[in-house]
């Protein structure tokens, strides 16, 4: 048993640089949504970025509660295949209504 | 060195999250604002964890859990709002 302060070098460096890595990530991965002008542009930010973030901190965390103990935690690897699994699922889905919506648009104008 | 990376990791991700919150106010799109508000989610999934961290609890990954699982049925009932009229045919 080991609080944040007494973790091993090596998980404590390993934990820090998952940390930052993947907060970087998903940071780009939102900045994505306001920088870019269309939305079939836009979904490929929070889809892909911010999913890989988000895995990433997650993994940190089964690092960390993992050395912490007892045993081997595998909460985590729950959430990120769920998330992982999602992801591709619902920017489908949102493909498919922004192509319904625009699909109706143009038939308006014509 | 975790100690003094946690803050900025939970700073980046509260950014993120503001950044998303922008565009679900603003996107000029109902499918922007799906997209936004499914960021909006896996972002607070990641700060939830990151807060975990800090306060060395695994009491937050329930609520981590719930707000994947509840996230990903909004957006997909959003979504085939969207694109059917109606949620259940």
């Amino acid at each position: 048993m080991s609080t944040l302060d007494q973790l091993p070098m090596w998980a404590d460096a390993l934990i820090a640089t998952m940390l930052v890595v993947s907060a970087f990530t998903a940071l780009v991965g939102s900045f994505a949504l306001v920088k870019f002008s269309d939305f079939f542009k836009r979904l490929h930010g929070p889809t892909k970025s911010t999913t890989l973030g988000v895995g990433g901190v997650l993994i940190a965390s089964a690092v960390y509660f993992t050395v912490r103990g007892p045993g081997f935690s595998a909460h985590e690897f729950l959430i990120t295949l769920f998330l992982f699994l999602v992801a591709p699922v619902s920017a489908q889905l949102l493909v498919k209504a922004a192509m319904h919506l625009a699909r109706g648009e143009t038939m308006r104008e014509r | 060195m975790t100690t003094a990376i946690l803050p900025f990791a939970a700073a980046a991700f509260a950014l993120a999250l503001l950044f998303s919150a922008w565009r679900l106010l603003r996107g000029p799109g109902l499918p922007d604002r799906i997209l936004a508000l499914d960021t909006l989610y896996v972002n607070t999934i990641a700060l939830l964890v990151v807060f975990g961290i800090q306060y060395d609890t695994q009491l937050l990954f329930e609520a981590a859990l719930v707000v994947a699982l509840l996230g990903f049925v909004g957006t997909v009932a959003l979504s085939k709002y969207v694109t059917r009229g109606d949620i259940i045919q």
